[in-house]
């Protein structure tokens, strides 16, 4: 073993060791009032020592290891298959969509309440990844604030509702409308950025959003939040046990049934789950219309895409602002399921998670940031009991995807027509 | 067809170009020569409106496009082929196409793309395949075939030969030369003096932002001062 391997196996060992024994070796212990610090378990620091043993072997024999795990068999089965041909591929993804959206329609009668409830996040977060797809998949350029639209969709309802009495129904092509046109307001001052400087200036906009609805305390309640926020109705009718609303009638009441909270959330969730078919329906459309390929190419060369005659102004704002209604859209959506909202619901958090969806279905495609969000939103829920190391197996998820699958879950495939020859 | 009249073009504060006239009648070919540096480039961004000139007038068709945007300018039946080909490496050829005829009608783009598959057969063949998987020189005929898709009068060429093998560049200069045949004006930007010449009805030498020399293609072949300096003696 050379002296250079052993020296780097060495530091590797340290670094596991600085960053798992802070985080693991310590425990804050309550002891009435006061806060105290103690060491952990035994169990818990042998198991650092532990870690740190297995990176430094690892990190000493890893050209053994790596070298002989190379020489086993493909392990990857699908590694060496073709291509689907196309043909079979838009088959396959038509009939794979139309089961999910059966799955999707009867899923509510046969899941439980709370799956139901969560199956409403999804769609909520499935218009957000599609609507920031253009954005950054289709159109390239990073937003990092994209969570600010969602804000705005999700308060102008909410601040409508509330001081005007305006309903679900009136409040979302609004709410969407008002998104689109902060979209369009940020899209001006950056239009002259790129990369990086887009991704700061986009950030920024989306912190201001945030701390703007929480300072100004009068009219958004602040960190207060603003409550009882309306059920969307169906037809005039309420899905409350007694009507709030003169005029309207109550839905169990209505149909001669027994009341039953359920009607709600299943209410709830058929209406994210026909925006979200709306929302991606639109989006498809809209890829395939000239404008979707001005978006794709102007992400491609910017320079030649002038040179086109295309103006980088209108291809650049009609990206921002289509992705910021159906952030609108997911905003008035997500105020009528939870009933209340604050400014907490809308930290940078959120748009890296937006964004994570996007990157790990693989930009651009539809099908794959479909199943990045219902990986994403789900699999958090799925890993209750370990939720004090949720975001860290989150990370390492991120990490292993961008090894070995960077282009994301399903990457983005061009569709093509063939023209019939002549003859 | 395109008049550049005494123009002046800065980048912030360094002058570029010192007062260049250049024209370009309608069915010519004209080519512009220079050496690394002379404002070649600069030229054509001029005419695009991407610098726009500081003083003089640059005029397309009769019309004054000085003060147009870019995007406009680029709409009035001029097209481009950028330097270093610049093609929509993510998109199939077909795609890349149907963005030069971005602002015509289907019909329109259906015909061009046809036209333009006559003229590099090549690019057919590719129909569905990724630009930026061709070699360089089906990649200068895309970049080519994407111009001619708007229909353009006139039709800018920089450095059609950059970077590519001789036997293509030849391939590329028979196609230019079968542009004039279609009517097409050309302006040529080139280094590679030889071609361009030879094949040009007239020529611009280019040095350090002035025009040093104005004659016919051949003329400026047999110039000593031209031999010496662009030609390799």
């Amino acid at each position: 073993m050379a002296a250079h391997n052993l020296k780097h196996a060495l530091f590797c060992a340290i670094v596991t060791l600085i960053i798992s024994y802070p985080i693991l070796g310590f425990n804050l212990a309550s002891e009435g009032i006061d806060v105290t610090l103690e060491g952990a378990k035994t169990s818990t620091v042998l198991g650092v020592l532990l870690a740190a043993l297995i990176v430094f072997l690892f990190q000493l024999y890893r050209d053994n290891i790596m070298g002989s795990l190379r020489q086993l068999p493909a392990v990857n089965p699908l590694a060496n298959r073709k291509p689907m041909e196309q043909s079979k591929r838009l088959k396959l993804e038509s009939t794979l969509l139309t089961l999910m959206i059966i799955g999707a329609l009867i899923w509510p009668f046969i899941a439980s309440r709370g799956a139901v409830d969560l199956a409403t996040l999804v769609l909520i977060y499935i218009m957000l990844a599609l609507g920031l797809n253009v954005v950054v998949g289709l159109a390239g350029l990073l937003d990092l604030g994209y969570v600010a639209f969602y804000a705005v969709g999700a308060y102008s309802f909410a601040l409508l509702s509330q001081y005007f009495g305006i309903s679900f129904w009136f409040a979302l092509p609004i709410g969407a409308l008002l998104a689109a046109l902060f979209g369009l307001v940020l899209g001006f001052p950056v239009l002259r950025l790129r990369g990086d400087y887009l991704a700061i200036v986009t950030l920024g906009f989306g912190e201001i959003i945030r701390i703007l609805l929480n300072n100004m305390t009068s009219l958004t309640g602040g960190p207060n939040g603003i409550g009882g926020i309306p059920d969307p109705t169906l037809f005039g009718m309420e899905f409350g046990r007694r009507v709030k609303e003169e005029g309207n009638t109550s839905f169990h009441e209505t149909f001669g049934i027994a009341y039953s909270g359920e009607h709600k959330v299943i209410f709830l969730y058929l209406i994210a789950l026909v925006l979200a078919v709306i929302t991606a329906i639109a989006i498809r459309r809209l890829m395939r219309m000239p404008v979707g390929r001005a978006w794709e190419a102007l992400r491609e060369d910017e320079i030649a895409a002038k040179s086109l005659g295309l103006s980088r102004t209108a291809v650049k704002l009609s990206a921002f602002t289509i992705g910021a209604f159906f952030a609108g859209f997911a905003g008035t959506v997500f105020a009528s399921k939870q009933g209340f909202i604050s400014p907490e619901s809308f930290v940078f958090l959120e748009s890296a998670i937006i964004l994570a969806i996007v990157v790990l279905g693989g930009m651009g495609s539809q099908m794959g940031v479909i199943l990045a969000a219902i990986a994403v939103t789900i699999l958090p829920e799925l890993a209750r009991e370990f939720s004090e190391y949720r975001m860290a197996i989150f990370g390492a998820a991120m990490v292993l995807m961008m090894v070995w699958r960077p282009q994301g879950l399903m990457p983005m495939r061009r569709i093509h027509i063939e023209l019939k020859r002549q003859e | 067809m395109l008049v550049l009249e005494d123009v002046h073009t800065h980048y912030g504060k360094i002058e570029a170009l010192h007062g260049v006239s250049v024209e370009v009648k309608k069915g010519e070919i004209v080519s512009l020569i220079g050496a690394n540096g002379a404002g070649k480039t600069t030229l054509l961004m001029t005419v695009c409106g991407n610098p726009q000139a500081t003083s003089g007038r640059v005029i397309l068709q009769g019309r004054d496009i000085t003060r147009d945007m870019t995007s406009n300018i680029m709409r009035s039946g001029i097209a481009i082929v950028p330097e270093g080909r610049r093609v929509f490496s993510g998109l199939t050829v077909e795609e890349n196409l149907h963005m030069g005829g971005f602002f015509n009608t289907k019909s329109e783009i259906r015909k061009s793309q046809e036209h333009v598959y006559e003229l590099f057969p090549r690019l057919k063949e590719r129909e569905h395949q990724r630009a930026g998987t061709m070699s360089g020189g089906e990649q200068q005929m895309l970049a080519i075939g994407r111009a001619l898709m708007s229909r353009p009068n006139m039709i800018i060429l920089d450095e059609p030969s950059l970077g590519l093998a001789p036997l293509v560049i030849k391939q590329i200069f028979e196609i230019i030369g079968k542009l004039r045949e279609e009517g097409i004006t050309v302006f040529l930007v080139e280094q590679n003096a030889h071609q361009a010449l030879n094949l040009a009805d007239r020529g611009y030498v280019l040095e350090t932002g002035r025009i040093r020399l104005h004659d016919t293609g051949k003329n400026l072949l047999a110039n000593p001062d031209v031999q010496n300096a662009y030609l390799g003696g």
